[in-house]
């Protein structure tokens, strides 16, 4: 083996073990502190008992879901019954392979007593796969993650894991729409699907949350919906479900499906984040964008974790205070008002882009500031549509207020 | 090595659709045919085209597939009934037809010379580069193959209408 593809080797393997890593911790952390956030809107205390505030909750538990008795039902489908947390988990271990989380590492060259030296001439990029692809992996794979919740419901063989089974299916295909539509307005500015492009256009102009900013609104509402949380957890609501497509299962099974879905919001966090927010750029600095270092990509790498725990904590917020949708309301709102507005979006930002680009307007910040405007413009008469003439005209006198 | 990768992963595909086609099984039909759609896309991106990979995972796999599922899962299809091939004129006439298939295979490997259907080396990498994955295939489809493409959007349109008024009779 030459020197640099031992380097290489070692800069993939050390990626995939910290990224792999991170994100199962970050999962148990985050389940504690969904568990304790919660705990703090209805006023009670949360898990404190295992560890310091009840961090190690989630190993407790954990420890317990691998002593748990494994169950079968009895007209259970085995093969796919066993099969469908496997296929539920690996695709969303999968989607953070194309996230860009630190600015690039310096190339290094060093050599250790046995097993000789390792060499990367370039600079390491952070990502753990730069695929052509970009984003649209991402898309993919989550799409493929629908399979182990629809088929855990089929394979139960009980009405209500099946119930839940055909919500994900139904809302799943719904919201990968208007996710993927909101997305082709980032396209339109950046001109290709790969991370670390959409970052550097952002660096150069500003945070497309700016320009973008109903594409981001139309992106978060997808997001949660693919994810299943509330207020769209449909496939698994427990009023009416017991607990939807995951009712039959019991110990790590359950267990596979409950990280599958953590690792899918840190998933969609990080894309947010990567998307909308700049990645790992720091706001109101070049500092990051200068040659590279390992300071800067330790720091960055921070940045980036921040800005996902952001959303992490906006995705635990909404879902203790927002009531559930009704299915059917569900999918009027992905059908009927979030698809036509995507589409409608589209031709605002391209007409937009055409006609900066005629005028001959260059990329930067006047040019993300002129696309501002027109977000502004359009979500103004949004809320005057959303409102349904309750928050604008519904103290008016003699105003009928339709509450459809 | 590519060369390996090929063989693994033809052998999958063939396998699962052989699998896919003779299940009982609706269900696990459909499973083995979400294998053959992975399969080929890897050997799309074997070609270096990601772009084409990407959107069968994204269409075929993730969409279209559990649509198909969903529809299984819904109408509770158990074992299918009798084949539509039954009786010795069905199998003879689909053997005929599947060995016409294998000798049209052939002809157009054989007859057709391999620089026609190939680009040059390294052409495919070089506008990865310069256009990104998505570019190589946009630029052609929306400059120099506009009015095709956009018939065919008008046809797909017929077709969604038309499944639409099928489906709700009572407009």
């Amino acid at each position: 083996m030459t020197p640099e593809f031992k380097g290489l080797l070692l800069a993939a393997v050390v990626k995939i073990v910290v990224v792999f890593s991170v994100i199962n911790v970050g999962v148990m952390l985050i389940i504690w502190q969904e568990r304790r956030q919660s705990a703090f809107v209805q006023d009670r205390r949360g898990p404190n008992r295992v560890g310091p505030f009840g961090l190690l909750q989630s190993v407790a538990d954990g420890v317990k879901n691998f002593m748990k008795e494994e169950t079968y039902p009895a007209a259970a489908d085995r093969i796919l019954f066993l099969l469908a947390p496997v296929m539920a988990f690996i695709p969303a271990m999968l989607g953070f392979a194309v996230i860009p989380f630190a600015s690039p590492w310096p190339g290094f060259d060093f050599a250790m007593p046995v097993l000789g030296r390792f060499v990367s001439a370039g600079v390491v990029p952070m990502v753990m796969a730069d695929l052509p692809v970009g984003f649209l992996f991402v898309l993919a794979i989550t799409s493929i993650g629908v399979y182990g919740i629809v088929l855990a419901g089929w394979s139960s063989n009980s009405k209500y894991a099946f119930l839940g089974g055909l919500r994900a299916g139904a809302q799943m295909i719904s919201y990968e729409i208007a996710m993927g539509m909101s997305l082709i307005a980032v396209i339109i500015l950046v001109g290709n699907v790969t991370l670390s492009e959409v970052i550097g256009r952002q660096q150069d102009s500003m945070w497309f949350i700016f320009p973008l900013l109903i594409g981001f609104f139309i992106f978060m509402v997808s997001a949660f919906a693919e994810t299943n949380r509330l207020p769209f957890d449909l496939p698994e609501t427990e009023s009416e479900l017991v607990a939807g497509y995951h009712t039959e299962y019991s110990s790590m099974k359950f267990s596979m499906f409950f990280i599958a879905e953590y690792s899918n919001m840190i998933t969609a966090s990080a894309l947010m984040a990567a998307l909308f927010f700049g990645g790992w750029d720091i706001p109101f600095t070049t500092w990051d964008e200068g040659d590279p270092s390992v300071v800067k990509s330790l720091v960055t790498m921070v940045v980036f974790g921040l800005k996902t725990w952001l959303f992490l904590s906006l995705f635990i917020q909404i879902r203790w205070t927002l009531p559930r949708f009704r299915f059917d309301q569900l999918m009027h709102l992905g059908w009927k008002f979030l698809l036509p507005l995507a589409l409608g979006y589209i031709m605002m930002i391209a007409t937009t882009v055409w006609a900066l680009d005629a005028l001959g307007v260059a990329f930067g910040i006047r040019y993300a500031l002129v696309l501002f405007g027109a977000n502004i413009v359009l979500s103004y008469g949004l809320f005057w549509v959303l409102d349904r003439d309750r928050l604008f005209g519904g103290s008016r006198p003699g105003n009928k207020r339709r509450i459809a | 090595m590519t060369q390996l990768v090929f063989w693994v992963f033809a052998g999958v595909a063939i396998i699962a659709a052989f699998m896919c086609i003779t299940r009982r099984s609706p269900v696990a039909s459909a499973l083995w045919l979400v294998q053959t759609l992975f399969a080929l896309a890897a050997i799309y991106v074997l070609l270096d085209a990601q772009f084409i990979a990407a959107l069968q995972i994204l269409i075929y796999a993730g969409a279209i597939m559990v649509l198909f599922l969903f529809v299984i899962m819904l109408l509770n299809l158990g074992a299918s009934g009798p084949s539509d091939m039954a009786g010795r004129p069905g199998k003879v006439i689909a053997g005929l037809l599947g060995i016409l298939l294998i000798v049209e295979l052939i002809a157009v490997a054989k007859v057709l010379p391999h620089s026609l259907i190939s680009l040059p080396e390294g052409t495919v990498e070089v506008m990865n580069e310069t256009q990104g994955a998505v570019g190589m295939i946009a630029e052609p489809l929306f400059r120099g193959y506009l009015v095709p493409f956009e018939v065919t959007s008008v046809l797909l349109l017929a077709a969604v209408v038309g499944a639409v008024v099928l489906a709700k009779r009572s407009v």
